[in-house]
């Protein structure tokens, strides 16, 4: 079989969503006609800058928190990299120590951040054990605080299995021992609620790309009592947060997409749920020897995620996109050294099974038949690579 | 449907031309780049030189502008396995191993063919500068190039009937000029690498200091002996000399006196001077026969000992299915064990086997 070449079928929404008409709609004003600096003090300056006020209020309510603890920024890594920076540069400050928690299934963005604190800027930091599905169950967690613990950061949704961390009850232990808690909800936003009060965490990210937003925009929730320093130095925008004329087109977006996603998430999520649970059936059913990586049930709702024991990740995939079916892989490589996923060993995944991880994520547009489109195509890629790449 | 072809792409200009005239000619192309192997650096990542950074990027740019998908594959494991292990250990037996025949032979063209097929392309096309040709009895014939001085066909003389029915040479009809002219016209970037002989997964290009790190006891001195056994010197470990070197022996003689033979059992270097020191006749083992099976008979054909070497007129005697006799008419200088000898009738390549021995 041959697939036919003018088929595609976008199965990688974990990675990037396209951008709502609506969104785009309500983004399109603030290029041409109303571009003035929010910062400037005449009529089309403060045009804009209401315009983001109301973005910030939009964001706030469905974050339930106040709009003052939204800073807009430049999406889901600057996100972390301030809240983790910040939260552990203010509290090793006020004394309290300089120890961070985190868990070896985070995000670069996360990891190599407490990497860089730890390597160059005095900082120490463990990982919490995770179990079979990539979770850290409260018993690790506080196995991995010690008394100077400043800080944790555990996502809310992990994007390569799609397994859920228990952060509501992991960030009650870390206020307990008076460890800030930051969680990256970049994966959730759009899947889950994101009620901060009722997630009781201190610090947020949301990135609008992963919710039928625009790429370049962010935004990080910052409980008010945390005084962080600038993601960088300038001007004094957000609250001399984060410095940088505002992108208000971007920052409408956001706020526009987030709008629509929550408004309609009870649908997709029924959608995605229906979508990725027949895919998962199917691809188990017909490509022999796939198994289901994550937690079966405790995952976002549009997440398919699996390991194919004794396949190449970055092989497969390319079969996969020949055949117009975009995915990925544990770790994205495009150069030809790819190396296991980190998320899977740690796992407890060998090394050549972390070599085969594959993730198909479903979205608002996804339909059977791209699923069974899909799954053909996966179907017949293993089945041949199987047979005719030579075994060297 | 239109066939499928997989290119090997590099970046530079003749697989950027192959695969923009295959894109051209209406075929489904897809760009393909391996990352080989390359000797670990201290400071930073091994880049074997035919898939820098630098390449990747240029071909994946190429790949962009032709509007065709590129990937890149980790070859790193098989390379090694295949072709750096082949060289350290052709080396250890004395003799001077050709990489790049092998690299057609098992990654090219059994491991990234292998994939291309696998990925159900029809082709495997390349930037070599070789030909292909249909018989009128169906079996696929290997030609040397158009623009002869930039004939690839020696390195290729290892594919059978079975890989040729899958491949594509696309730049062989065309003159090195030409195909900077295409490159123009297509809108492609003409700069050409730099062609250079040395290995591709060298870290410095130095493969005296790789072959002393990777093989330490090449590095022990031992004889020099001429070929009556009497000794001139010494020398500093077998792995620091090539076939042919006359220079930097460190011998006193009163003629000028050349490297001959490495006897890798001894650790003997052995020299003899210019006169007889040309070859006459050679063997050659692991031969391929591009059209499947050997001829039954002696025959009069032109023999290449080298890459770039000019086919000179030899005698040819098949001696069972794999192995040949090649009796030259005129003495020949600066055959090597372990380098190919190819040979060819006009300009159609008939196959190629490995040196095992000279007299």
């Amino acid at each position: 079989m041959r697939g036919d070449s003018r088929r595609k079928v976008y199965l990688d929404h974990s990675a990037s969503t396209p951008v709502d008409e609506r969104v785009l709609d309500a983004m399109m004003p603030w290029f041409t006609q109303d571009f003035g600096n929010a910062s400037s003090l005449h009529g089309p300056g403060r045009k804009a800058e209401q315009a983001i006020e109301d973005a910030r209020e939009t964001v706030a309510r469905i974050l339930n928190c106040q709009p003052r603890e939204i800073v807009f920024n430049g999406g889901g890594t600057e996100g972390d990299n301030h809240a983790i920076r910040g939260a552990a540069w203010h509290m090793r400050h006020a004394g309290h120590g300089a120890h961070l928690v985190s868990s070896p299934v985070e995000h670069n963005a996360v990891g190599e951040t407490l990497l860089q604190l730890s390597g160059v800027q005095g900082f120490t930091h463990s990982l919490a054990s995770v179990d079979r599905y990539g979770r850290c169950t409260p018993d690790d967690f506080v196995a991995a605080c010690r008394p100077d613990t400043v800080l944790a950061s555990l996502m809310l949704a992990n994007n390569e299995v799609g397994s859920l961390q228990p952060v509501t009850k992991l960030a009650r232990l870390a206020r307990e021992r008076g460890i800030l808690f930051h969680t990256d909800a970049v994966q959730a936003a759009g899947q889950l609620p994101l009620d901060v009060a009722a997630l009781g965490v201190d610090l947020l990210s949301i990135s609008a790309h992963k919710f039928y937003g625009p790429k370049g925009v962010g935004a990080l929730y910052l409980r008010s009592e945390i005084p962080l320093e600038s993601s960088q130095t300038g001007g004094n925008h957000e609250g001399g947060r984060r410095a940088g004329t505002h992108n208000t087109p971007l920052i409408v977006g956001l706020a526009r997409a987030l709008e629509i996603a929550e408004q309609e998430r009870e649908e997709n999520v029924a959608h995605f749920r229906r979508m990725r649970d027949l895919l998962v059936d199917e691809v188990l059913l017909r490509v022999p020897s796939a198994e289901l990586s994550g937690h079966p049930v405790e995952r976002l709702p549009g997440h398919a995620s699996f390991v194919l024991d004794g396949m190449d990740s970055a092989t497969l995939l390319m079969h996969l996109d020949v055949n117009g079916v975009a995915a990925s892989g544990g770790s994205a490589c495009k150069t030809g050294n790819p190396e296991p996923s980190a998320v899977l060993l740690a796992m407890g995944y060998s090394v050549r099974q972390a070599s085969g991880g594959l993730r198909l994520t479903v979205g608002r547009s996804t339909s059977e038949d791209d699923i069974d489109y899909a799954v053909n195509v996966l179907a017949h890629s293993v089945e041949k690579l199987r047979r005719l790449v030579v075994a060297t | 449907m239109s066939k499928r072809v997989v290119v090997a792409m590099s970046g530079g200009v003749d697989s950027s031309v192959a695969a923009a005239l295959l894109k051209q000619r209406g075929y489904d192309v897809i760009g393909m780049m391996m990352r080989l192997w390359a000797e670990p650096s201290a400071n930073g990542p091994a880049h074997n030189r035919c898939c820098t950074p630098g390449q990747m990027a240029d071909a994946r740019r190429i790949a962009n502008m032709l509007d065709i998908p590129f990937y890149v594959l980790d070859t790193r494991d098989v390379f090694r396995r295949q072709i750096v292990d082949f060289f350290v250990e052709g080396h250890r037996r004395g003799v001077t191993p050709n990489p790049c025949l092998e690299c057609n032979r098992h990654i090219r063209f059994d491991w990234l063919q292998g994939h291309a097929l696998a990925l159900d392309a029809d082709f495997l096309a390349t930037g070599h500068h070789a030909r292909i040709r249909r018989g009128q009895d169906g079996s696929y014939q290997l030609l040397r190039a158009v623009d002869l001085p930039k004939d690839q066909s020696y390195v290729l003389s290892v594919l059978g009937q079975k890989q040729l029915a899958h491949a594509l040479f696309p730049i062989g009809d065309y003159r090195k000029s030409d195909v900077r002219e295409l490159a123009r016209e297509f809108g492609l970037p003409t700069a050409a690498k730099q062609d250079s002989q040395d290995l591709c997964f060298l870290g410095d290009g130095d493969y005296r200091r790789f072959l002393r790190d990777h093989a330490p006891e090449l590095a022990s001195s031992g004889p020099i002996l001429r070929r009556d056994g009497m000794q001139l010197g010494e020398h500093s470990g077998l792995a620091n000399y090539t076939i042919g070197q006359r220079r930097g022996l460190g011998i006193n003689s009163s003629v000028p006196m050349y490297v001959v033979d490495k006897q890798a059992r001894d650790n003997a270097l052995i020299v003899a001077e210019r006169e007889g020191q040309g070859t006459l006749k050679l063997r050659a083992e692991r031969f391929n026969w591009v059209a499947g099976n050997p001829p039954d008979v002696e025959f009069a054909a032109a023999v290449s000992v080298r890459y770039g070497a000019k086919p000179q007129p030899a005698t040819f005697t098949p001696i069972g299915r794999s192995e040949v006799g090649v009796a030259f008419d005129q003495p020949q200088i600066g055959v090597a064990p372990g380098q190919a000898a190819v040979v060819y009738a006009d300009e159609t390549c008939l196959g190629g086997g490995v040196i095992c021995s000279t007299e």
